[in-house]
């Protein structure tokens, strides 16, 4: 009974420390320079301090009166998607998909995350999210929405997502996620990315991914603690910036009561799997 | 076999974008109403000239084929670059655009002063032309020089809207020419550019074929010992900052640079008789490219900056950007020489000749290799002082010296002297500032780097060009002749703002706020008035102001040249002041298209 209470207390307590991560990653300079990030110092220049109260539409010689004909860039909508991974894994001869997509502003941004693994032509588990991403540093947005799991055997689970994706020193991409479901559930997800070139197309990307569990989910052969962490080495040949088909290794391995479940339904609890696939954006 | 493949069969691919077709350009498929215009043309590539006191001119969408693809242009009156305008200091013209195409359109007179009506910025100076609509502007020319005119509409410019506009001046030139060639460089992409925008957006190093690997990464250890390999990347690292991160637009986009509406592969020629002086006119009308200029075996004496006659100074090569001009005086003795433009990225070059007849041409000089950006671009003084910081081990000590700023602590001490030289004409700032004040929207995220010691130096080529062994213009170089910087007064104040940027989100603005987000810069009219531009990026940005100019100072206040586009270095901070003379709304923008579209753009209102 003390376990469960406990549990959501420090799902969120994980959710705070990603969330401020974010913010302590956007104060990271260098030493006493302060040449990023930070706060602006109370006598800090007014941008508007030069304008006399004029705007771009009111004022002397403004166009007429109307909706603002010039409009750049900055307010425009862009989109992007990114299929991170879609891949062949050998060992268990399944397909895998990994893909981000984005629709907004430079600053708000609506972001899709998809994930899941399909095997003898059925879905058999996906993680979809659905979020609102925000710019709060220099290099990292927040991003606050959904998540839905959906497994093929095994009860689905829909989660509320508060996180934080950006690019830490170094050049780590990373992504963190806290997640807080129905009856308490909570869960956090890490992962993290680096590209390191070998040539302008020739690139060895490793890769990092761990997921904690508050709770026991039976159902999903899910125990609580530190579940599983997988570590990813894929080589791609980039064709263009925006095709790469790479081969590479993947290495996971479960723990805690998710080693057990696993071991009792008779899976493997660590394994090496050889992939196959093609990195794309658009 | 490496070396081989590398060097002959990688480029084989690119070849095409990089040297293009050698009878690229303007299809014949041109609608025959424009076929007049587009046979009128001399030669190859060579604008057709237009002159006189009444011009029309059409803007129309034209097929163009400069890599073996055949894309759609926007043009005016069917050729590019745009014809050639000849007109008279003085004169009152009157030019009717007429507008073909299925979208708003204009006109935008670059450097030239005018009512603000006609200045030709869509949303800002008008509304703009309407498809199927004439609109005629009428204007006074106060002025002469070599200038040019470009669409100030979405990205039209990139796709062909740019032209040579040269006025006479009523009194002749200062410099005798026997010839007079304008030498309009700039680029094109056969993608659409708001496709190559958008994947910017996406990944800002998309086009950046140039970046740091593992293998440079090894050549530095066994060079220089794995700290110091380490200690060299250190911080850009933690900072995220890429040091070959010199132009947004690569032959990668694919940008083909073009002399005169000619690829490389076409060699623009220009003719010249033993014993010419000639005159080349250098207009920058790129979208996004920095140009490396010169002409190997020959010097070059720069008599004009922006349309303002300088005091010669001779030179081997020059940097400039999008909207800049130079005047150079040339005197060729032998057969031929090639006009050697290569980006400021080392990706590609524009290039064409200058011979006593078609066909002779002369060795094109290789790609210089691209540079690191050192500390000093990226932390002005600081970075040139050597500061004793593990970062600072691997640079460049030649860099950092020839950057000149390593003086500067000096300079604070004469500002004091200076000022009392200068309070001989009337009260006022007779020094710019040298606090720097970064703006309260400078500390999120649109901003990802901020200058605290920013460099004031003007004798700095900039980056690839320190320590070339060229005799290469710089800023410092250039004094307007007598005559021409004829407002003395001191300013009464001084405006400070800073240019800024997020190369990973892909955002520019100024004060870390894009245009939409601005407000107006306020100034009166007739009032001197100094404007303080500190970079606080790693990219060189030719700052564009129209409807008045830009005269610039340096660090002590002593008034150097006039210009209208002035490029601002990394971390550098420059001054410059200006007397606006009409009244109206003015834009003032990066010239760097894809800056200026993302938003380092305000608006000046004189009233």
């Amino acid at each position: 009974m003390r376990r469960r209470n406990v549990k959501p207390v420090q799902g969120l307590l994980f959710a705070i420390a990603t969330l401020s991560s974010s913010y302590v990653l956007a104060q990271m300079d260098h030493g006493e320079m302060q040449m990023q990030g930070g706060s602006a110092p109370a006598d800090a220049r007014d941008p508007n301090a030069y304008s006399d109260g004029y705007t771009l539409t009111e004022g002397p010689y403004a166009q007429p009166a109307g909706p603002r004909q010039l409009k750049l860039a900055d307010e425009h909508v862009f989109w992007a998607v990114l299929g991170d991974r879609l891949e062949y894994q050998a060992g268990s001869d399944s397909t895998l998909f990994d893909l981000q997509g984005w629709y907004g502003t430079t600053y708000n941004r609506f972001v899709v995350k998809t994930e899941g693994e399909i095997a003898d032509s059925r879905l058999e588990e996906s993680e979809t999210q659905l979020l609102w991403g925000h710019a709060v540093s220099t290099y990292f947005d927040t991003q606050v929405g959904l998540r839905l799991d959906q497994y093929d055997e095994g009860k689905d689970r829909q989660w509320i997502a508060v996180g934080t994706q950006g690019l830490a020193p170094y050049w780590f991409e990373l992504d963190m996620t806290a997640y807080l479901g129905e009856g308490g559930r909570t869960a956090i997800n890490i992962e993290a990315e680096y590209e390191l070139l070998l040539t302008q197309r020739l690139v060895l990307q490793p890769r990092a991914e761990l997921n904690v569990y508050g709770k026991d989910d039976r159902n999903n052969d899910i125990g609580s603690g530190l579940s599983d962490v997988s570590l990813g080495l894929r080589l791609r040949y980039e064709f263009s910036r925006q095709f790469a088909p790479y081969i590479g290794v993947e290495w996971t391995d479960s723990y805690g009561d998710t080693a057990d479940y696993r071991r009792a339904a008779g899976a493997d609890v660590s394994d090496t799997q050889f992939v196959a696939g093609v990195r794309f954006w658009f | 076999m490496s070396h081989w493949l590398s060097r002959h069969v990688k480029p084989l691919s690119r070849r095409r974008f990089v040297q293009g077709l050698a009878a690229g350009g303007v299809l014949a498929a041109a609608p025959l109403s424009l076929q007049a215009a587009i046979n009128s043309g001399a030669a190859l590539g060579t604008a057709p000239v237009l002159s006189g006191r009444e011009i029309d001119l059409t803007i129309a969408e034209t097929p163009v084929n400069f890599t073996g693809v055949t894309r759609m242009a926007t043009t005016i009156n069917g050729s590019i670059p745009a014809p050639t305008l000849r007109l008279r200091e003085g004169d009152e013209v009157t030019i009717r655009v007429t507008n073909l195409l299925p979208v708003s359109t204009s006109i935008h007179w670059h450097g030239i002063l005018l009512d603000y009506q006609m200045d030709g910025v869509p949303g800002i100076s008008f509304k703009g032309i309407a498809p199927g609509e004439t609109f005629t502007y009428r204007f006074t020319l106060r002025q002469s020089g070599t200038y040019w005119y470009h669409s100030h509409s979405g990205f039209q410019e990139m796709t062909g809207m740019y032209g040579a506009l040269i006025i006479e001046p009523r009194a002749g030139e200062r410099h005798n020419a026997n010839l007079d060639h304008v030498m309009l460089l700039s680029d094109w992409t056969d993608d659409e550019p708001m496709h190559a925008f958008s994947k910017l957006k996406a990944q800002s190093d998309v086009y950046n074929f140039n970046q740091l690997t593992l293998f440079d990464f090894t050549r530095d250890v066994s060079k220089m010992g794995l700290q110091a390999a380490f200690d060299k990347r250190q911080m850009w690292n933690e900072m995220r900052m890429n040091p070959t991160d010199l132009s947004d637009l690569s032959i990668h986009t694919p940008l083909t640079f073009l002399m005169n509406g000619t690829t490389p592969a076409g060699n623009w020629t220009g003719l010249f008789k033993h014993g010419d002086r000639v005159r080349l006119r250098f207009i920058n009308g790129t979208s996004n490219t920095f140009y490396d200029v010169r002409i190997p075996g020959l010097q070059l004496t720069v008599v004009q900056a922006d349309g303002q006659d300088v005091e010669p100074v001779t030179v081997d090569e020059f940097r400039f950007g999008p909207g800049e001009t130079y005047d150079v005086l040339v005197e060729p003795k032998d057969d031929a020489y090639t006009v050697f433009a290569q980006s400021m990225d080392r990706s590609g070059y524009a290039r064409g000749t200058l011979a006593l007849a078609h066909g002779i041409s002369a060795p094109v000089p290789p790609l210089d290799p691209a540079e690191w950006l050192t500390m000093s671009d990226m932390m002005g003084t600081m970075g040139a002082n050597g500061m004793d910081h593990s970062g600072m081990s691997g640079m460049n000590h030649a860099n950092m010296q020839d950057s000149g700023s390593a003086k500067s602590g000096m300079d604070h001490s004469m500002h004091g002297g200076m000022a009392m030289d200068h309070s001989k004409h009337g009260s006022g700032l007779a020094i710019p500032s040298q606090t720097v004040n970064h703006a309260r929207t400078e500390y999120g995220a649109s901003v990802d780097m901020r200058v605290d010691t920013p460099r004031t130096n003007l004798d700095d080529p900039g980056i690839g060009l320190r320590k070339n062994g060229r005799r290469v213009l710089t800023l410092a170089d250039l004094k307007s002749v007598e005559g021409v910087l004829t407002d003395r007064r001191l300013p009464a104040r001084e405006l400070e703002l800073h240019l800024t940027g997020n190369m990973e989100r892909y955002s520019w603005s100024f004060d870390g706020l894009e245009f939409g987000k601005s407000t107006p810069v306020s100034l009166r009219q007739g009032e001197r008035v100094r404007i303080i531009l500190q970079n606080d990026t790693m990219m060189t940005h030719p700052m564009h102001l129209h409807g008045m100019w830009s005269e610039l100072e340096t660090d002590k206040g002593e008034l150097q040249v006039r210009r209208h586009t002035i490029p601002v270095q990394p971390a550098q901070r420059i001054s410059f002041l200006t007397t606006p003379h009409d009244v109206g709304r003015w834009a003032w923008h990066c010239h760097l298209l894809f800056h200026m579209d993302a938003g380092m753009f305000r608006e000046v209102v004189v009233s």
